[in-house]
């Protein structure tokens, strides 16, 4: 780092944003700076101004928003007032950027190898098939890891996956060599294990060419695996900066605090530890609280807080804005949301079963050309889900994980009968039920109800929240009108909302609302048995937190059985009793939860846990990576299934026979030719359980404490 | 794409098969007696049932379709009622006149109305953004009759720099048509020019708005080349379509323009069919007419797909 001037600096920055004839500021006096060669995130939830930030500071904001004050430096020289043609010959060649959405991000229209050549050559000439430009463009292609540039560079977007896509602006952010890279949550959409295996890719480009980074995240787990620094932002505000270790250890400000807490680890079940969500809701920036932003969901807030704006003050080797951070760390302040009520740990011994499906199967028939037909060709199909068989007990929780592709949704929406399954029965109460919607009684469709992905899309946006939860009540239970009524108003309450949201429409509530009122929508019905379908995957973590308390805690009153389908395995851990790992449309682990996430594991659930982010700086772990993409539905592999990506391939077994399932007493089955024995005297646990604590849920530092002492374990293992 | 192809013309052959049907049903529902149009009110009911059975008008009406069809599918259109000619080679002449008017009017109007638009978007909201909406609005809503005699007063009888009367002599090459073309491919462009232009200034607001741009700027391409070789190659797509579709308009649509200009296209031969109850003419005209149409929506699709990689035809 050369003397004293840092590569980039915010000073005091505001950022505005104009609605109708009103500016109002997004991001407030937000001050940062960055060395050469540093990692730095920049952490917040939706709302928080951390994309705003990113935008700014690239001079890219939309023709609506503005930096209305501070300054942003770039060796020293401030940006503003730059003109298009400055920006591009002195700023642009230093600097990129790895946007969120991948595809959007490319032009649609061009080939990829084109896309990265304009980097290299912005003049965009022409070049030859053997040219120094498209020489290097396909260098850089290796470079990211894909096997096959010359195709890659010849293909359109829309043909590549999803991790391809974002490997590719990752080659095209690195082809200039850039001493600054932004990267905007480039895997927020991405599987976990191409989310590891991107940000395996980074660490390495960026340490190889001592490249500065701005990390922007919402999620703390990814930011602890990559950053040196971490910014917490909250509501426009810097609330607190520290090296990653320190912030990881001891945060300084209770928004930080409440995140962590908010976040479901590895290895904490919700029978052990009850996350603490921070209750109320972001404000927006034409409603901030006269005082501290954070006053209002503070769980130590005094009156002071509330009366002026904190500075940010030093602490330790960050800063924190925070009146009280001396406080936090010495101890006399709490900052930690009060833990929710106690709950009873589930019992042991057999619970009724409620769902039982065996031997599901959804194959897609592709259409064959009049050619084809002729010819004789086989029929050939997307065999979606090949065979899945699961149980979910009453009161109790099934999680259903995998990439994907791996057959998840389909599995519910043929289990719901929304596509009939082409085989397989699905048995409701000890009855078996029919493949269609249509075929069904309304009391088989009252018993099984779903949450939808997307609370936005399951609600009809021209009908109340009153409307669309009294018609279960007046179709299935066949209430009157005034019942109904009196049932929603009910309902709304055990979902933490008040009667007075039936009035509402969706476009008045915020997300966590709207799930709220989806997971009301589904239990309107009382149902035996509940499928949620990656129902909590796009929420902020402080709501995502609020939504777990709760579906958990219904579950407790009701004794309904769940079937969580979820691609994050944290998620799953913390709410499931058992688990079951599909890859391909094929079981390959399943069992007690506490059993599945312990060795011996199958080879791709292992795959799978070394793939999260642990929200943990220094934890030493196993990096197991998935070479390649989860395989085309249409040509499933021979044997089992996962044998071209298997990291424990052991030969011609595997491609040519199916692996055996085997299974322990304790009801854990493994789908893999290698022996139980010999994959636990191999394989460390990922992760330590979290010892369970007393019905009183703990106090907080016990939650903080619970990842360290497991990352601690974790190089020796018990094998 | 040949399987598209093939699949495409299919349709097309139904089309024309069906609205074959539907100009024969109208013109035989037509008001007056096609043998008494011919020969006058003062012909004798002897003399009008011969040429009814000349004629074949005395067979059953499917019958007459079936061989007004196979004739027509032959090559043989029939014969002019009111001139004697031979239908085909009339409507093809002025087939080939219309072409002519509709390849100039797009050759103007295109990159008039792509250049407003672009310009437009990228002046969002600014006086130039609001200069070019009202004057392409207040053109449009012009009807044509007065765009034309408001040119030709400029052009011809102010300006004499183009002539007013643009019925051009059968058989004068491109070049010797070409003066007799300039104004009423203005006129045309009018009714054109607002629509392609307002319709490419929305696509290009949308691609303007795109992430992609972003990352083209961020690559440190040149603004214009971000403009020209990644938002417009993206928002001409539309227009490409909507293009394509209107010449199909332009080729048997410009009644009141060619009639202004007294212009000898298809415009005015289906006038002229109708005024003198030229029920041959009238036909051969109307199917050009939805061939033209139908080819022309067929080209807008097969553009579109060319230069959109994400369509594959299939």
């Amino acid at each position: 780092m050369s003397g004293g001037v840092p590569l980039l600096a915010f000073e005091s920055v505001s950022v505005a944003y104009r609605r109708g004839r009103r500016w109002s500021r997004a991001v407030r006096g937000f001050d940062l700076r960055i060395g050469a060669g540093v990692t730095y995130g920049l952490v917040g939830e939706s709302g928080s101004g951390k994309s705003t930030l990113a935008l700014a500071l690239l001079q890219v904001l939309p023709p609506n928003g503005r930096v209305v004050d501070g300054r942003i430096l770039f060796r020293g020289e401030d940006l503003s007032g730059w003109s298009r043609d400055r920006l591009r010959n002195e700023f642009y060649r230093q600097v990129a950027m790895v946007p969120q959405d991948p595809l959007p991000s490319l032009n649609p229209a061009h080939r990829i190898g084109r896309q990265i050549e304009e980097v290299l050559d912005p003049r965009g000439m022409p070049t030859g098939p053997a040219s120094e430009v498209r020489r290097r463009a396909l260098g850089m292609l290796e470079a990211v890891g894909m096997a096959d540039p010359e195709r890659v560079a010849r293909a359109y977007p829309h043909q590549l996956s999803g991790g391809m896509q974002q490997r590719v602006l990752i080659a095209m952010a690195l082809a200039g060599e850039p001493a600054l890279l932004v990267l905007d949550e480039p895997t927020t959409n991405l599987d976990v294990t191409t989310e590891a295996t991107i940000l395996d890719l980074v660490r390495g480009l960026v340490a190889d060419r001592d490249t500065a980074v701005l990390y922007v995240s919402h999620s703390l787990g990814v930011v602890a695996e990559l950053c040196d620094r971490v910014a917490v932002l909250y509501a426009g505000e810097l609330v607190e900066d520290a090296p990653t270790a320190d912030l990881y250890r001891q945060p300084r400000h209770p928004y930080t605090q409440g995140l962590f807490d908010s976040v479901p680890r590895l290895g904490t079940t919700r029978r052990a530890v009850a996350l603490r969500p921070i209750p109320g809701r972001i404000p927006l920036p034409q409603d901030l609280p006269p005082g501290c932003v954070f006053e209002p969901r503070c769980p130590i807030a005094v009156d002071a807080c509330s009366r002026a704006r904190p500075e940010l003050e030093p602490a330790g080797e960050g800063w924190a804005r925070c009146i009280r951070w001396r406080d936090i760390v010495d101890g006399s302040a709490d900052p930690h949301q009060p833990a929710p009520p106690a709950r009873t740990p589930a019992g042991g011994g057999d619970v009724p079963v409620a769902l039982d499906v065996s031997g599901l199967r959804k194959r897609f028939p592709l259409r064959r050309s009049l050619l084809e037909v002729l010819r004789g060709a086989p029929q050939r199909a997307v065999r979606a889900v090949e065979d899945v068989s699961l149980t979910v007990r009453q009161g109790r929780t099934l999680g259903l994980v995998g990439e994907s592709g791996s057959g998840k949704s389909t599995t519910a929406r043929a289990i719901l009968g929304l596509d009939p399954p082409s085989a397989g029965t699905v048995t409701l109460a000890g009855q078996v039920v029919a493949a269609t919607l249509a075929g069904r009684s309304p009391e088989a469709i009252r018993r099984l109800q779903m949450v939808f992905q997307s609370a936005d899309e399951a609600l009809n946006p021209y009908r109340t929240v009153g409307a669309a939860l009294r018609r279960p009540f007046r179709r299935l239970a066949g209430l009157s009108r005034e019942e109904a009524e009196v049932r929603v108003a009910r309902l709304l309450e055990d979902v933490q909302l008040t009667p007075a949201y039936a009035a509402r429409r969706p476009a008045e509530l915020s997300g966590g609302e709207k799930q709220r009122v989806a997971v009301a929508r589904a239990f309107a019905a009382e149902p035996e048995v509940l499928v949620f379908d990656e129902s909590v995957s796009g929420l902020d973590v402080s709501v995502q937190a609020a939504i777990l308390n709760l579906v958990g805690d219904l579950q407790e009153e009701r004794g309904t059985g769940y079937l969580f389908i979820s691609h994050d395995l944290a998620v799953v851990s913390f709410l499931a009793d058992y688990v079951t790992v599909v890859y391909l449309g094929h079981v390959m682990e399943a069992g007690p939860a506490g059993r599945v996430l312990s060795p011996p594991y199958h080879p791709y659930t292992e795959a799978l846990l070394s793939a999260i982010p642990l929200l943990d700086p220094g934890a030493e772990r196993s990096h197991i990576r998935l070479e390649g993409e989860v395989p085309s539905p249409v040509d499933v592999p021979s044997g089992c299934p996962f044998h071209t990506r298997c990291p424990r391939f052991l030969g011609e077994v595997c491609v040519s026979e199916e692996p055996p399932w085997r299974q322990t007493e304790e009801g854990h089955g493994v789908y893999c030719h290698i022996p139980l024995d010999e994959l636990r005297a191999t394989q460390a646990p990922a992760f330590r359980f979290a010892a369970a604590e007393g019905p009183a849920g703990g106090r907080g530092d016990d939650v903080a404490d619970a990842a360290p002492a497991g990352a601690g374990d974790q190089g020796d293992g018990d094998g | 794409m040949g399987r598209f192809l093939l699949r495409r013309l299919g349709f097309l052959l139904v089309t024309m098969l069906f609205t074959s049907l539907l100009i024969f049903l109208i013109t035989q529902a037509l008001p007056g007696d096609v043998a008494r149009i011919l020969l006058g009110r003062e012909a004798s009911q002897h003399a009008l049932q011969q040429l009814r059975v000349q004629l074949g008008l005395d067979r059953p009406l499917p019958l007459q379709y079936l061989h007004w069809l196979g004739d027509f599918v032959k090559g043989d259109w029939g014969t002019s009622f009111s001139t004697g000619q031979s239908v085909r080679a009339l409507v093809l002449q002025r087939l080939g006149n219309s072409l002519q008017l509709a390849g100039v009017t797009l050759v103007i109007a295109v990159p008039t109305a792509v250049a407003l638009g672009v310009i437009a978007a990228l002046y969002e909201e600014s006086w130039i953004d609001t200069l070019i909406s009202l004057a392409s609005l207040s053109v449009v809503g012009l009807p044509e009759f007065i765009t034309g005699l408001v040119l030709i007063q400029v052009f011809s009888f102010s300006l004499g720099w183009l002539p007013a009367n643009s019925s051009i002599a059968p058989g004068a090459s491109f070049f010797q048509a070409l003066p007799y073309l300039v104004l009423p491919a203005l006129t045309a462009t009018l009714v054109l020019l607002a629509y392609v232009a307002r319709l490419t200034r929305a696509s290009m607001l949308v691609e303007l708005r795109r992430p992609y741009v972003r990352t083209a700027i961020l690559k440190g391409v040149r603004w214009r080349r971000v403009v020209v070789a990644h938002v417009l190659r993206n928002a001409l797509l539309p227009t490409i379509t909507i293009v394509a579709i209107s010449f199909g308009w332009l080729i048997s649509g410009l009644i009141v323009v060619e009639n202004v200009f007294n212009y000898p296209g298809l415009g005015r031969l289906l006038t002229f069919a109708i005024a003198r109850r030229d029920i041959p003419l009238l036909q051969a005209v109307a199917l050009v007419a939805v061939l033209g149409f139908a080819l022309a929506n067929l080209v807008a699709d097969i553009l579109y797909a060319a230069f959109n990689p994400r369509i594959t035809l299939r």
